[in-house]
């Protein structure tokens, strides 16, 4: 996987909104920001309750993604063109998402929404009709997602990449900084973990950096090439973009996402946790 | 009382007491900009949050104690960099003309 695999460019998407076999689709963090005016042709993916399960704390299992898909109309053989707000972060989300259930071209858009409102791009509230399909998923390649035990014994021996913001990795913050802060489980961060804010792999306009930099972001803080790797951040979501960049721009091997996270790690009884600004010890 | 100022936003449904709440509204010339992204950068410039504004070209963000800065970008328009000082338990309301 490369940049010219992984990603496009708005121009390209321009210049293919009437190319058969691509589907934008948006999903935002701000889940009516589609409503608001969109990429025409594009769909929607609504996290909160398309791509969570709306009992227990997991995404929707491989039958309901297949139905997902199939009833907004994207096929197994499509490219999805995937773009949002901030930085891409939810758009990033679905990205793995889509790789997690085996999906084969997706891509995002480089800057996402920001990115082509900033370029004064065309938006329309023109709601698109798309013939359903018949959708088929692969399983889930846990290769890419992390979980909760996998992080305690990862402490001290892999990569632990925390993506949240200096405050909320030291335990100033529990959440990001335009959400509310009551919040039950305990601050800090996994000992060991190394804090690399996800809002460091993009430029202002929210285009991804350049692969040097990208490289040399992950060098200051001692990432190890030789170990395997988890991105985690508050919800999993954040760390779903840190995660494309390791993997899919950077090449890097063996990178898995932790969606469970700070809520949920934050939360365990029993494991260590290190507050400030330093990593803190095994 | 540290509640919003006439014609910012409403804090219906916000326990202002244990938040340090920074909001506002981005104008253009003296009209709302509903189009433009408002980020939140920490007291060492390091990117914390970001934001669009609303039809009305409202923001807000939940912040911490501290000094912050606002970072405007829309649009045709060179980004805005404004300074905010954030207390839980206040409202800090920042106008940002761009």
């Amino acid at each position: 996987m490369s940049r010219e695999d992984a990603l496009v460019t708005v121009q390209w998407v321009e210049d293919n909104l009437d190319t058969p076999g691509v589907v934008l689709v948006e999903v935002d963090e701000d889940t009516t920001s589609y409503d608001k005016g969109h990429i025409r042709g594009a769909i929607k993916l609504d996290w909160t309750t398309d791509l969570q399960d709306q009992v227990r704390r997991d995404f929707v299992n491989k039958a309901q993604f297949e139905a997902l898909l199939s009833e907004r109309g994207i096929s197994n053989d499509d490219t999805v063109v995937l773009y949002g707000g901030n930085n891409n972060w939810f758009a990033a989300y679905a990205y793995w998402y889509f790789t997690l259930y085996g999906h084969a071209d997706v891509k995002l858009m480089d800057g996402g929404r920001k990115k082509w409102e900033l370029d004064s791009r065309e938006l329309t509230d023109e709601l698109p009709t798309r013939e359903k399909t018949t959708y088929t998923a692969q399983e889930q390649d846990t290769s890419i997602r992390a979980f909760r035990d996998e992080v305690v014994a990862a402490i001290g021996s892999q990569n632990l990449v925390d993506v949240r913001s200096p405050d909320e990795y030291a335990g100033r913050l529990l959440a990001p900084a335009h959400l509310p802060q009551e919040q039950a489980q305990r601050a800090g961060h996994v000992p060991t973990s190394v804090n690399v804010p996800w809002s460091k792999n993009a430029n202002d306009d929210g285009t991804f950096k350049s692969e040097a930099d990208l490289q040399a972001l992950y060098a200051e803080v001692g990432f190890d090439e030789s170990l395997d790797t988890i991105a985690l951040c508050r919800i999993g979501e954040r760390s779903s973009l840190t995660w494309f960049v390791l993997q899919e721009l950077l090449g890097k091997k063996n990178v898995k996402n932790y969606d469970g996270s700070w809520t949920e790690y934050g939360s365990l009884v029993g494991v260590p946790v290190a507050l400030g600004d330093e990593p803190g010890e095994a | 009382m540290c509640g919003a100022t006439e014609g910012g936003l409403s804090l219906d449904g916000v326990n202002t007491k244990i938040e340090a709440v920074i909001q506002g509204q981005v104008t253009r010339s003296g009209d709302p900009v509903p189009n433009a992204y408002v980020r939140l950068l920490d007291r060492t410039g390091e990117f914390t949050a970001e934001v669009p504004t609303s039809a009305t070209g409202h923001f807000r963000f939940f912040a911490g104690d501290g000094e912050w800065t606002l970072r405007t970008l829309a649009p045709k328009a060179e980004p805005v960099d404004t300074r905010v000082v954030a207390a839980v338990g206040s409202v800090a309301e920042v106008a940002v003309a761009i």
